[in-house]
């Protein structure tokens, strides 16, 4: 039993301690905007942020998590500043395929938080754990641009 | 910019930018059970026996014997089992199914089954190959003369490697048996190639199976052919279980057994005479696999681009997909042009070196231009603008400078430019859309005047559903959010072909252009009303002959010049990508930001491709680099911002001057880095990918 707050309410877990978050996520909380793109945390499609880090939740085991918050893309789109990002990216069409993008704005979220006026480089290595097939990440890149400066303040 | 071009917020975007978007993996049904295949460890065998442990209640093996159709995937040829029969072709080749509630417990029961094989040589190298699975040949002029005429010939050979398609989302599908019927949902491109398929396996006629695109995690190919087969697999498990079973690909399973880009082997024999090329005598070998699956097409379409953008009066190609036991190639993003526009693009290069000229210079002297023929006799009919996109990189890069510069440098830090110009022929090579394909679309107007697109074309990230709504909306005179599109489900939607070829917008999108005049005409307030359009082939096309390989292989060609300048650190052997730059041709962008995005995201895999996409098998035949640690795709820190520039050139047979736009701008990135690689080196170089593995072999080999 792992007891941590999961968009912002206290849950309790059945499974294993050694079970992966990505996992438990999907399975037994039926959370699915935490997509599983390869399982050794090389894509970062299952990104969610834990204790205000962002991690690849397939390389967590769910012991490590007492009493930890965690957000995904299910709790984070409520918030004022995913609909600053949410704006920048259909400004741009930054969305293709989709299948890398609750990943990339949880990426997107924990750079600006820690610098809320990041330059090109410091967004490119940002998002550098979080693969993209499709945008050549051109557009993804301008779109965090545009919600850093769009959404002066919310950060 | 026209009116059309200007972006809106994509059809597709709210659900998914809010992780709402369900893919494959996110449906669970009642009952359902998970299915993992058992894939042969061997190269090529014989199966001499199959050791099952106990089944717990519940769970089931499913093989060939419980195919109740024919056990072949309907492809092009059926060559491809559903499950082995008695031997196995590739490390991979699936030879069963486990399926049960429990994925874990269907894991350990994979891991207890015991196959015995009785081994046999495979044929791991394409030089070694007894099997030819397909071989083109056509020419023009005379080469024999040509050859025997020249003063000098010059002889090359050009390779390339495999490709994986890498999508984010792995294979995956769901069937489920109800009423008699079979449905089947998943990752897919081609809902009617995966319709004919199941039909066919499970021996059930077509108004029988139904299947549904699932949102898709990217394609590029990769899904045109492959959803066929694991469908079929799905189908015969959900049939022998009579519930629901999905099939989730884990990523290892996907790189290692999936289809990708045919490895090549290219040789250029080039009359040259009184300092002009008199011929090219092009010898193109490309590696299928076990099975044909999409060859015989890819080969088409690489023999058809193997003397690039140049016009020749003496032409000779020869093209062979041969069988080796190894993964089955198939369709990727550029099929096949990739790989021979590599070869002529680094060939014109050395073969300006040897002239004394540097390669633009040599390029823009036999480049093609509206008017003139193409390599099989067909004509290109549309201006051709590749000497203003020269200039405009040329304004962009200042790369006739550079290139001069670069030349003879010394020091730990060496720098490069490269460029290429190509095209990509819109739409299927010859006369499949006309033949095989014959697309029919449907526009239905419902009573409260929405307008709902039915057609079996996927949006798999490359934003159809918007590009397809913004030309109905357009058309009709009313507001892009009355245009209604769903995935395609083929209870619902007529065969309007698959999506591939770069075809979508361009052929069927064109036929939505027409369907929505013809409402336009019709519109009666109030009422439903349906409108149906079929395929005509547009009349200015020079009919293609396959027998003959004659005729307009395509109506029309989409065209670019890349240009990439790269840093190499000679003491690490590392390179660094300084620019890259692109301007693209493909008619009139029906949306400016997601022709950007197909540009930019087309450009970076063709990087990838040039510099970092190693891919290869072991002496046993397996795929050594089978994960993302191993197999390295860009990431945003690999590549500046990449420079993509859109040229108007209206296609006056597309749906608003559109073209075909998808597959272009993966086709000459490797052309272009490598010959950066060159300049940088001052060496000549004849393989893609071209890696700091690579870079370490000329350095230690002494620069010149």
């Amino acid at each position: 039993m792992v007891k941590f707050r999961l968009n912002g309410q206290e849950v309790v877990s059945q499974a294993q301690a050694n079970q992966r978050l990505l996992d438990v996520l999907r399975q037994e909380f039926r959370i699915t905007g935490v997509k599983c793109g390869c399982k050794e945390g090389e894509c970062g499609a299952c990104s969610v942020i834990l204790d205000g880090q962002l991690v690849n939740s397939c390389l967590v085991a769910l012991g490590s998590i007492e009493g930890s918050t965690v957000t995904t893309i299910e709790g984070y789109r409520e918030t004022e500043r995913f609909a600053a990002l949410d704006k920048a990216y259909a400004s741009v069409s930054a969305v293709q395929c989709g299948f890398c993008i609750p990943g990339m704005i949880l990426a997107s979220e924990c750079i600006l938080a820690k610098n809320p006026n990041p330059t090109e480089a410091e967004i490119r290595a940002g998002i550098s754990g979080n693969l993209c097939r499709c945008t050549g990440y051109n557009a993804i890149v301008q779109a965090i641009s545009i919600a850093a400066e769009e959404g002066k303040g919310l950060w | 910019m026209e009116a059309i071009s200007k972006p809106v917020k994509k059809k597709d975007h709210d659900a998914k930018m809010s992780g709402r978007a369900l893919y494959v993996d996110d449906h669970v049904l009642d009952d359902m059970l998970w299915g993992r295949l058992l894939h042969s460890a061997k190269a090529k065998a014989r199966i001499t026996s199959i050791l099952l442990p106990q089944l717990p209640e519940g769970y089931y093996v499913v093989d060939k014997n419980d195919v109740p159709g024919i056990n072949q995937v309907h492809i092009v040829q059926d060559d491809t089992p559903v499950f082995v029969e008695d031997t196995v072709e590739y490390v991979g080749d699936p030879i069963l199914m486990v399926v049960g509630p429990e994925l874990k417990q269907v894991e350990r029961i994979l891991k207890e089954i015991v196959v015995v094989y009785e081994e046999l040589v495979p044929v791991l190298d394409m030089l070694k190959s007894d099997t030819v699975f397909f071989k083109y040949n056509y020419a023009k002029g005379d080469m024999e003369k040509a050859l025997q005429e020249a003063d000098r010939v010059f002889i090359e050979t050009f390779q390339t490697g495999y490709q994986e398609q890498a999508y984010l989302e792995t294979q995956g599908m769901l069937a489920y048996p109800h009423d008699g019927r079979m449905t089947v949902r998943g990752s897919l491109q081609c809902p009617y190639y995966v319709h004919g398929a199941v039909a066919k396996a499970l021996g059930y006629e077509e108004k029988d199976v139904q299947v549904i695109q699932d949102v898709t995690g990217g394609g590029f190919g990769g899904k045109e052919a492959f959803p066929s087969i694991l469908a079929c697999q799905t189908a015969v498990a959900a049939k022998k279980a009579n519930k629901p079973v999905k099939v989730i690909f884990e990523r290892r399973e996907d790189m290692e057994f999936t289809s990708k880009r045919h490895p090549s082997i290219c040789t250029y024999k080039v009359a040259v005479k009184d300092g002009e090329i008199t011929g090219m005598d092009i010898d193109v070998l490309f590696n299928s696999g076990a099975y044909t699956t999409l060859s015989p097409v890819v080969l088409q379409r690489g023999l058809i681009c193997a003397n690039g953008v140049y016009r020749l009066d003496n032409l000779r190609v020869v093209g062979r997909a041969v069988k080796t036991n190894t993964v089955p190639c198939g369709a990727y993003r550029g099929f096949g042009a990739p790989q021979t526009f590599f070869a002529v693009e680094m060939m014109m290069d050395h073969l300006a070196k040897e002239m004394g000229l540097d390669s633009l210079e040599l390029k823009q002297k036999y480049m093609v231009k509206q008017g003139d023929a193409t390599s099989t006799g067909g004509k290109y009919h549309f201006h051709v603008p590749l000497p203003e996109m020269i200039e405009q990189i040329d304004e962009l890069t200042n790369y006739r400078e550079k290139r001069r510069q670069y030349r003879n440098q010394t020091g730990r830090y060496r720098k490069g430019i490269g460029m290429s110009l190509f095209f990509h022929g819109c739409g299927f090579t010859g006369s499949g859309e006309r033949d095989i394909i014959k697309a029919v679309v449907r526009i239905r107007k419902n009573p409260d005047e929405t307008v709902e697109i039915l057609a079996s074309n996927s949006d798999i990230g490359q934003g159809l559903k918007t590009t397809f709504s913004k030309i109905v909306a357009d058309t009709l005179g009313i507001s892009l959010d009355r245009v209604l599109i769903e995935n395609p489900d083929t209870d619902r939607v007529p065969d309007s072909g698959p999506t591939v070829a770069s075809r979508s917008l361009m052929t069927v999108g064109g036929l939505l252009r027409r369907a929505a005049e013809r409402l336009k005409d019709e519109w009666k307030a109030g009422e439903e009303q349906v409108i149906e359009e079929h395929f005509v082939e547009p009349d200015f096309v020079i009919p293609f002959s396959i027998t003959e390989f004659k005729g307009d292989a395509y109506p029309t060609y989409s065209w670019s010049v890349n240009a990439i300048e790269v840093e190499v650190d000679t003491l690490t052997a590392t390179t660094k990508i300084l620019g890259a730059w692109g301007t693209f041709d493909v008619g009139v962008p029906v949306d400016l930001n997601i022709i950007l995005g197909q540009m930019q995201g087309g450009f970076l895999q063709g990087i990838g491709y040039a510099s970092m996409e190693e891919m290869n098998c072991n002496e046993q035949g397996m795929i050594r680099n089978n994960s993302l640690s191993d197999y390295i795709i860009p990431t945003a820190l690999d590549v500046p911002n990449l420079v993509t520039k859109i040229i108007n050139n209206p296609y006056t047979h597309g749906p608003y001057g559109a073209k075909g736009a998808g597959e272009l701008p993966l086709v000459g990135a490797a052309p272009a880095y490598v010959e950066a690689m060159e300049n940088a080196l001052g060496v000549n170089l004849n393989k893609a990918p071209f890696t700091p593995e690579d870079t370490m072999r000329v350095l230690q080999g002494g620069l010149k």
